[in-house]
């Protein structure tokens, strides 16, 4: 019961303090979910990322869910979920029914501004320290540039890009197998 | 039908379909918006993108809310907003499980050392791309071709101390995000 309220807890803490969607909240989990809890690894965590990309649904949430199961099951996948929702839905319900043009008032827009250049440094912060991680030959960074070229210059689809990388290291792990055996 | 089931139903359709985030999910709901022109329209999903986009929060999760509040109340919101994240609650336990039984196969390591930089590579995306709105004035510099008009100063020197303070004196993200919302008021960003 601790741990389930611990993880809705610390679920609602990074849902409330991510700004700009799901890669903003990386900073937030390194932080709370990394360092602080240890429940996942550095390494652990990007393999989430990657895994909300490909798969349907919000990153966030998809984060939330697989960290939330593999410390407590189904029910526990469910109230990490919860936890990263509720600050939003309550957040919007509040703007929704009482702030009328909400982003038209002056002070807000301000404060946003200002939100964005903390959120920006943050997510670069987090790339270092996960360049660090998932970046760590030659092959890596061959990946990273091909990557980056692609949806830069060529402008591939995202999926399209993970798709290609999942079913190419399944080849080359198939060819490779098939390789040993064959001597 | 009863407006909830059809919320229901029409929510938890782009939960399962709208893939690689929250912003995905704005095609669905520029289809939604044609045909149930009562609940929202299009200018509605401009300013639900700047709300969504700037409240914390994910970006299709506050969008799920929003049109769910819009058009049925509190009941309505928690109902668009449980039908998102439906399908990708199912659809994640279901792969957390065949990890858990098959995260030694050298074919899931293989497929995930091959991920891990292309992902880094896509955050490095979304990080360019934040910065470009932040720190950047696109438009202005495209109107005047005047390089000093590419840079929103404050915002720059804003940056340069963040990138300063965050490295030298580690504290909590939150702390970093409350200094800049109040620089944003003071300087007037």
């Amino acid at each position: 019961m601790k741990e389930l309220w611990e993880l809705f807890a610390t679920f609602c803490k990074i849902g409330a303090f991510t700004f700009g969607g799901g890669y903003a909240m990386l900073p937030m989990i390194q932080k709370e979910i990394v360092d602080e809890k240890k429940w996942a690894t550095e390494e652990e965590v990007i393999d989430y990322f990657a895994i909300g990309q490909c798969t349907p649904g919000v990153i966030a949430v998809n984060t939330a869910t697989f960290i939330g199961y593999n410390r407590k099951g189904i029910l526990g996948g469910v109230v990490a979920t919860l936890g990263v929702i509720t600050p939003s839905v309550i957040i919007i319900i509040i703007i929704a029914a009482f702030i009328r043009n909400f982003m038209h008032i002056q002070w807000v827009q301000h404060a946003f501004a200002g939100i964005r250049v903390a959120v920006t440094v943050l997510i670069l912060n987090a790339i270092i320290k996960m360049w660090k991680t998932g970046v760590k030959n030659a092959a890596g960074m061959l990946l990273f540039g091909a990557a980056l070229a692609a949806a830069l210059v060529a402008d591939v689809p995202t999926i399209l890009i993970l798709v290609i990388v999942i079913l190419g290291g399944i080849g080359l792990q198939a060819l490779y197998l098939g390789r040993r055996q064959g001597r | 039908m009863s407006v909830y089931l059809l919320l229901f139903i029409e929510f938890f359709k782009i939960g399962l379909f709208a893939i690689g985030g929250g912003l995905a999910t704005l095609p669905f709901l520029y289809d939604l918006a044609q045909a149930y022109p009562h609940w929202l329209d299009a200018g509605t999903i401009v300013d639900m993108v700047a709300v969504a986009e700037a409240t914390p929060g994910p970006i299709g999760v506050n969008m799920a809310t929003y049109v769910g509040f819009h058009v049925a109340g509190i009941p309505g919101a928690l109902t668009a907003t449980g039908a998102l994240v439906l399908p990708s609650v199912i659809i994640i336990i279901l792969i957390a499980k065949f990890l858990m039984s098959f995260h030694q196969s050298p074919y899931v390591i293989t497929v995930f050392s091959g991920l891990r930089p292309v992902v880094t590579a896509l955050i490095f995306l979304a990080g360019l791309e934040v910065f470009q709105v932040a720190v950047l004035n696109l438009p202005a510099f495209a109107a005047t071709g005047n390089v000093q008009d590419l840079f929103v100063w404050k915002a720059v020197i804003l940056f340069g101390v963040l990138l300063y303070a965050t490295n030298r004196f580690p504290r909590h993200p939150v702390f970093y995000i409350a200094l800049s919302a109040a620089a944003g008021v003071i300087f007037r960003f």
